[in-house]
């Protein structure tokens, strides 16, 4: 008996050492635009909760819904709106995908730094895109061919530079493929011809941002929605969000959360 | 049973079990690639999707036609295959006729070593490197193109082609050769008309298994063809190979969706076609084995 006293004591010291170790689980899936959105967010809010876990992977937009629907992931990261055709299915599966805006993110058209353009109207950048304008002389430049650098046709960014300027245009055939925003970025920068679209956070010196149909592509004008090239980025959570996932979301949501969200270049709503 | 018997038991029982471990993985590796890839030819027709020549899968009427992504694996092969035959033939020659002890013991290791290279390297000195060379030598508005792939592949295939070409001259039993010097014949003509016709099979082998090599490679083609789903024209356009078109969008394709079955499917041609090089490779290298005497 009183051995068996001495381990129920133990037995319960060690949980209640245990207890407060005991971290809550939270797994962020998706779009690899919100992904570092999500991961600096996560490694500041773990600071602050030693309880806390988020793991954040990325995957794609339709990659993070679908383990939201599968139940897999906690939050999806998505820089577009969940499709009709995955809300039936989460339907389906008994779960309902709540949107959270979390920042907005503004689409640059860049061009080599020494292309003489600096403005462009949308009109013109869907012709180039779509194969309709070859040439830069054709828009105002100088006699050279134009090399059209498009994203991989299932990023968020292709679809919604598709959506927000080619208007269901096909993008021309013979575009170079890059799989990010820095392969753009960097194959422009080596390109004196090229014109390609990356988010605005991954715009640096070595690359020149187009002024589009009159409005310059900064934190202000995507906010305000007078930019033509931006859209919002969202996190889905299945239901309201509840517990430690309430509190990640709201933390996003705050003035630090979109402190940070500003450092990764993107733009704040605050 | 003694001791040592079980012990043995044991032993053989293991290792049957990992070589057959891998069998296993080939069949689930098919299993899935079929499973996948087979319903987007509920949609469309084989032929559709084999000959069509526009890729649009995303687009709300989507388009599956590989025959621009066929054509440009088909494209940096060929040219990967003229930097690779004869860097690598051209090196197991040397290393095997004409290198002394000394000079073999530093160059094979080090041709080897090219193979452990990481893709992702090969690709950013493609990227780098040899964009601007290409870009300024041959005055391309880009230099991500065919070409630039052909090259950075070519190179990588060349340790493939080099050590089983070497393996392969190393076969020729050294009394053909002592035959030949025999009657008269000098080093010239026993290396073109003894050495080389006898090995002959054992470096094809090498070439096709150096093209089965460059066809399946993903990363250095994803960061140097350019990436124009279009049917290439010539050297020096940019070119989408089978390999870049399913790791550029396997990741935000929707699962279970036709996008998704379609990448599955171009992954399925894809084994199909080094699956063909592979029996012919082994084929030839049996008849080369048979050829020689050796043990078929």
């Amino acid at each position: 008996m009183k051995v068996f006293g001495k381990v129920w004591v133990l037995t319960l010291l060690a949980l209640g050492f245990a207890l407060p170790c005991y971290a809550e689980k939270i797994v962020v899936a998706g779009s690899t635009t919100v992904l570092p959105i999500a991961q600096k967010a996560a490694e500041v809010f773990m600071d602050k909760n030693s309880s806390a876990d988020i793991s954040v992977r990325g995957g794609g937009s339709s990659v993070g819904i679908a383990s939201l629907i599968d139940g897999t992931c906690d939050i999806a990261d998505a820089s577009r709106a969940i499709k009709d055709a995955e809300l039936d299915k989460a339907v389906s599966n008994g779960r309902s995908p709540k949107a959270h805006v979390v920042a907005m993110d503004g689409i640059c058209v860049v061009v080599h730094p020494s292309n003489d353009i600096s403005a462009l109207s949308s009109k013109q950048i869907k012709d180039i895109f779509t194969g309709a304008v070859s040439n830069w002389k054709d828009v105002g430049g100088s006699d050279e061919k134009i090399v059209v650098i498009a994203r991989d046709s299932a990023s968020g960014t292709f679809e919604a530079f598709g959506e927000l300027v080619l208007k269901g245009g096909k993008t021309r055939p013979d575009a170079l493929l890059q799989a990010s925003n820095q392969a753009v970025a960097s194959t422009v920068s080596r390109t004196t011809g090229a014109i390609g679209y990356i988010g605005l956070g991954y715009v640096t010196s070595a690359v020149k941002a187009l002024v589009v149909d009159g409005v310059e592509a900064s934190k202000k004008t995507v906010l305000t929605g007078e930019y033509p090239v931006g859209r919002p980025l969202f996190m889905y959570t299945n239901g309201a969000p509840k517990g430690l996932i309430k509190e990640f979301i709201d933390f996003i949501l705050s003035q630090e959360g979109q402190k940070l969200a500003e450092e990764e270049g993107f733009v704040g709503l605050k | 049973m003694t001791k040592g018997q079980v012990k043995e038991k044991a032993y053989k029982w293991t290792f049957t079990i990992l070589a057959f471990s891998s069998l296993v993985f080939l069949t689930g590796i098919v299993i899935v690639l079929f499973k996948e890839g087979l319903p987007i030819f509920k949609k469309i027709s084989v032929l559709q999707f084999l000959g069509g020549r526009a890729w649009y899968p995303t687009y709300s009427t989507p388009e599956f036609g590989i025959l621009p992504l066929i054509s440009a694996s088909a494209l940096v092969t060929l040219g990967a295959a003229f930097v690779c035959v004869p860097l690598g033939v051209g090196s197991a020659l040397y290393l095997h006729e004409l290198a002394s002890h000394r000079q073999r013991a530093i160059l094979k290791p080090l041709i080897e070593l090219l193979a452990s290279i990481p893709s992702v390297v090969y690709g950013f000195f493609g990227m780098v490197v040899l964009t601007p060379i290409l870009q300024d030598i041959f005055h391309l508005p880009t230099g991500l193109c065919a070409l630039n792939a052909s090259i950075v592949l070519g190179i990588m295939a060349t340790p493939t082609v080099c050590s089983l070409a070497d393996d392969a001259l190393n076969y020729v039993p050294k009394a053909f050769r002592e035959a030949s010097f025999a009657v008269g014949a000098n080093r010239w003509q026993t290396l073109t008309r003894v050495v080389i016709p006898a090995a002959g099979s054992g470096i094809s082998t090498a070439i096709i298994l150096g093209m089965s090599r460059a066809i399946g490679e993903t990363m250095t083609v994803l960061m140097v063809a350019g990436g124009a789903a279009m049917i290439p024209h010539s050297f020096f356009e940019p070119v989408r190979p089978m390999t870049a078109t399913i790791a550029a969008e396997m990741g935000e394709a929707p699962m279970g969706g036709d996008h998704y079955h379609a990448l599955f499917a171009i992954a399925l041609v894809l084994f199909m076609v080094t699956f063909i090089f592979n029996i012919a490779a082994e084929m030839i290298s049996r008849r080369f084995r048979i050829k020689l005497g050796l043990s078929g």
